[in-house]
C-alpha cells in the first residue's frame, strides 16, 4: 500500500466513525457546502485527495509554471503595487486626487474616464449630457491630459489607463505628451487595458464591431513593442466578466481565451509571440471566496505558463509568465451598512495578496452607493498597508501553496478551465463565440443562477440576505458630491482648445488617419498620434473611422 | 390606436444612457418572463425617446429603467415628458440600479412609481410589477 492508498483508507475510517458519530449528536450546517462559484467543497482534503506533482504543478516562484508566483523573490522585494483609481470631473478636479493619493504613499496612478471618454463622444455631444464627469474624468483633447498628469512625473510613476473602444486614441495622447515634455518612450511605465473583447462580453463599452476593434487592438501592441519595452498595451480582464455575474472558472476561462484571440491577432500580422507577450498583463477581481480567489490566481498563472508554452511555442519564460492587476469586488459591496464593506474589502484584499498579485485597488465602503470619497479611498489604501506592514503575510512566498484544500481547487478551476478552452474552441474560437453571444449567454446564465440562490438564502450577505436590521440608521456618510459645474466647466474647456487649434491640420490628420485605415497592413498608431497633437478631439478622430468600421450593434441576450 | 390587450402583462426593460452595467437588467428581465410575462428587453445606450418608442410600439404596461450611472435625474425628467407627449403617461414607469436615498422621492414626486435595487429579492420586485401592471390595467378598463 502506498502513501495514499494508507490515507485514504484512514480517512475512510474517520468518515465511518468519529464523523458518523459525532454528526449524530450535532448535525453539519448544511447538507452540502459550496463555494461561492457553486463548486462542491469537501469535508477536508488530505494528500490523497489532490493529484499533485510538485516540480511538475507548483515548481518555485518565477519559474514554470508559475503556480508559486511569477518572480523569485516576490513581496520580500518588491510590494505589489498599491494602485487606487481614481477620476471625476475635470482633469483639474483628478489631478487634485492624484496629488493627494501620491501624499499618502500610493505608488502607482489609475485613471477612471467618465462614459463619453469611454465611449468615444466628446463633453459637447447630445450624447453625452448629465455624464460629463461623472463617473470618471473627461478627457477630450490632448490638454486635457497634459492638465491630468500637471506637476506628476510620468518617467517616475506608473499609469495604468482604464479604457477600452478608445484606448488607442488614450494610448496615443499619452505617448504625444510625452514627447512634448520630452520623456524618451522607453521611460514610460504603466498599462492601458485595451480589451476590446471582455467588452463585448461584460463591461459594454464598443464603438466599432469585434473585428476592427481587434485589428486596432493589434496596432496598439505592435506599436508598445517597438516603441515603449516598459508598457503593457493590454490588460486582460476578468474583472468585469465576474462582476457581471460570472464564475470563478467563466472568468479565467474567458479572460485567458481573450488573451489568447490577442496572441493569435499578432502571431497573424506577423508578431514572434517572445516579443510581445512578455508584456501582456492581466486583471482579475479578488471576491469574497477567500480559498476559491487564491485558488483561483494560481490556477490562472498555470494555465496561461501551459497555454503559452505548449499552445503558441513561446520559449522565453516571461512570455509565459501572467502578471496581474486586482480589484476587489464591487458587487460583494453593499448598499445597507455600508461599513461592513472595509470587512468584505479586507479579506478580499488578503486573498489577491495571498494569491500574489503585482497590483492592488481596494474598493471604498461607499462603493456601492457613489464613486468613493476621499475619506473611503484613504481607509482603502490603509487596508493595503496594514496587510504589507502589519500582518506578517507578505514575508513568505505563496504561504497557502501546499495547503490541501487549495491546491484541490487549483486543481478543479484548470481542469473548468480547459473544459470551457476546448468548448470555445469547438464554437470557433474567442471572436466567434462573441458574435454568437455565446459567451454573453453563458454570463447571463450565471448570474441569474446568483440571484436565485440569493433569493433561496443559499448564499447570505450579512445585514442584507441575514441579520437585516430594518431599524438600522444608516451613518452619516460624506459621500463624493457630484459638481454640475464640471460639465460646464469641460465644455467651455473644449471650445477653447478648439478655436486655438489650426482646423486645416486636424483636418488633414484626420484624412490621413482615414486612408491609412483602408490599408489593412498599417498600423493606425503613429497617424493618431499626429492627430491628437494637432488637438483632434476624441470624437472627432472615432467619427472619422465609423464610416469605414460600422458601429456595432448589441445581441441584446438575456 | 392601441392594439388588442392580452391577458399578458407587457413590459418593456430599458437602459438609458452611456451605462453598461446590465447584470441587473437582465436577472429582473429573465425573472419577470419566468413569472410569465411578456420581457422587451431594449439593449444597452438607449436614448429617452428610444425607450417611449419602443415602450409604445409594444403596448407596454411598465417600463423598467434600468440605471447605474448616477445620470438618473437627467434621463428620468425627459421619460416623463415624452410620455406625456405622446399621450402614453398611463404606462408604469418603475426604476432600478444605484439610486441615493435622497433621489427616490424626487423620482416618485416625477411620477416613478417604485425605486429597486439589488439588495431586495427578485420576487418582491415581480410581485410589485404585477401590482402595478394589473392596478394600470384596471384603470384604463382593459
Amino acid at each position: 500500500m502506498n502513501e495514499r492508498e494508507r490515507i485514504a483508507t484512514e480517512r475512510a475510517a474517520w468518515e465511518n466513525e468519529d464523523v458518523a458519530a459525532f454528526a449524530r449528536r450535532r448535525p453539519e450546517r448544511r447538507e452540502r457546502f459550496h463555494t461561492f462559484s457553486g463548486e462542491e467543497l469537501e469535508r477536508l482534503y488530505t494528500p490523497a485527495d489532490v493529484e499533485i506533482d510538485y516540480s511538475r504543478d507548483l515548481g518555485y516562484p518565477g519559474r514554470y509554471p508559475f503556480t508559486r508566483g511569477p518572480y523569485p523573490t516576490m513581496y520580500r522585494a518588491q510590494p505589489w503595487t498599491m494602485r487606487q483609481i481614481a477620476g471625476y470631473g475635470t482633469a483639474a478636479d483628478t489631478n487634485e486626487r492624484f496629488r493627494f493619493l501620491i501624499a499618502q504613499g500610493q505608488t502607482g496612478l489609475s485613471v477612471d474616464f467618465d462614459m463619453p471618454t469611454l465611449m468615444g463622444y466628446d463633453s459637447d455631444d447630445p450624447r453625452s449630457e448629465g455624464e460629463v464627469g461623472r463617473e470618471g474624468v473627461a478627457i477630450d483633447t490632448l490638454d486635457d491630459l497634459d492638465e491630468l498628469f500637471r506637476g506628476i512625473e510620468l518617467d517616475k510613476i506608473s499609469v495604468s489607463m482604464t479604457i477600452n473602444p478608445t484606448a488607442w486614441i488614450l494610448l496615443a495622447m499619452y505617448v504625444a505628451l510625452a514627447q512634448e515634455r520630452g520623456i524618451p518612450l522607453d521611460r514610460l511605465s504603466g498599462t492601458v487595458q485595451n480589451d476590446i473583447i471582455k467588452e463585448y462580453v461584460a463591461q459594454k463599452e464598443w464603438i466599432y464591431p469585434p473585428r476592427p476593434a481587434m485589428r486596432i487592438v493589434r496596432d496598439t501592441i505592435l506599436y508598445s513593442t517597438k516603441h515603449m519595452p516598459h508598457y503593457n498595451p493590454v490588460n486582460v480582464s476578468g474583472y468585469h466578466i465576474r462582476e457581471a455575474g460570472a464564475t470563478a472558472a467563466q472568468e479565467v476561462a474567458f479572460t485567458l481565451a481573450a488573451g489568447k484571440a490577442y496572441v493569435e491577432e499578432v502571431i497573424a500580422a506577423g508578431g514572434n509571440v517572445d516579443d510581445f507577450a512578455p508584456r501582456l498583463s492581466f486583471f482579475f477581481v479578488s471576491q469574497i471566496d477567500f480559498l476559491e480567489e487564491v485558488a483561483k490566481f494560481r490556477a490562472a498563472r498555470r494555465i496561461w505558463a501551459r497555454t503559452m508554452k505548449e499552445k503558441y511555442g513561446a520559449k522565453k519564460a516571461e512570455s509565459m509568465r501572467l502578471r496581474f492587476h486586482c480589484q476587489t469586488a464591487g458587487a460583494s459591496c453593499t448598499a445597507r451598512e455600508p461599513l461592513n464593506n472595509i470587512v468584505r474589502t479586507t479579506i478580499e484584499a488578503l486573498a489577491a495578496v495571498l494569491g500574489g498579485a503585482q497590483s492592488l485597488h481596494t474598493n471604498g465602503y461607499d462603493e456601492a452607493l457613489s464613486i468613493p470619497s476621499e475619506t473611503a479611498m484613504k481607509i482603502a489604501l490603509r487596508t493595503q498597508q496594514i496587510i504589507l506592514e502589519e500582518s506578517g503575510v507578505a514575508g513568505t512566498i505563496d504561504p497557502l501553496g501546499g495547503s490541501y484544500a487549495v491546491e484541490a481547487l487549483t486543481n478543479r478551476i484548470e481542469q473548468r478551465v480547459n473544459e470551457y478552452f476546448e468548448q470555445i474552441d469547438e464554437r470557433g474560437g474567442t471572436i466567434a463565440c462573441v458574435e454568437q453571444g455565446w459567451l454573453q449567454q453563458e454570463i447571463a446564465d450565471a448570474a441569474f443562477d446568483l440571484a436565485r440562490k440569493k433569493d433561496a438564502h443559499e448564499f447570505e450577505f450579512v445585514g442584507v440576505t441575514k441579520y437585516r436590521d430594518e431599524n438600522g440608521k444608516m451613518p452619516s456618510l460624506d459621500l463624493h458630491a457630484i459638481d454640475p459645474a464640471w460639465e460646464r466647466n469641460q465644455i467651455e474647456r473644449l471650445r477653447r482648445t478648439k478655436a486655438e487649434r489650426d482646423q486645416s491640420a486636424v483636418a488633414a490628420a484626420l484624412e490621413r488617419l482615414v486612408r491609412a485605415a483602408k490599408d489593412e497592413r498599417e498600423n493606425l498608431m503613429p497617424y493618431t498620434i499626429d492627430a491628437v497633437k494637432a488637438r483632434a478631439t476624441g470624437g472627432e478622430i472615432v467619427n472619422a473611422l465609423v464610416p469605414l468600421f460600422g458601429r456595432y450593434k448589441e445581441l441584446a441576450i438575456f | 390606436m392601441m392594439s388588442m390587450p392580452t391577458q399578458t402583462f407587457r413590459i418593456v426593460v430599458a437602459k438609458p444612457g452611456l451605462d453598461g452595467h446590465d447584470r441587473g437588467a437582465k436577472i429582473v428581465a429573465r425573472a419577470l418572463r419566468d413569472a410569465g410575462m411578456e420581457v422587451i428587453y431594449t439593449g444597452l445606450h438607449q436614448t429617452p425617446e428610444e425607450i417611449v418608442e419602443t415602450a409604445i410600439q409594444e403596448d407596454a404596461d411598465v417600463i423598467g429603467v434600468s440605471i447605474l450611472s448616477g445620470a438618473h435625474m437627467t434621463v428620468f425628467p425627459k421619460i416623463f415628458a415624452l410620455l406625456r407627449e405622446r399621450g402614453a403617461d398611463d404606462i408604469v414607469v418603475i426604476a432600478g440600479g444605484v439610486i441615493q436615498a435622497e433621489d427616490v422621492p424626487k423620482l416618485q414626486e416625477m411620477g416613478v412609481a417604485a425605486v429597486y435595487d439589488a439588495e431586495q429579492p427578485l420576487q418582491a420586485l415581480v410581485d410589485a410589477v404585477t401590482q402595478h401592471a394589473t392596478e394600470r390595467r384596471a384603470r384604463l378598463g382593459l
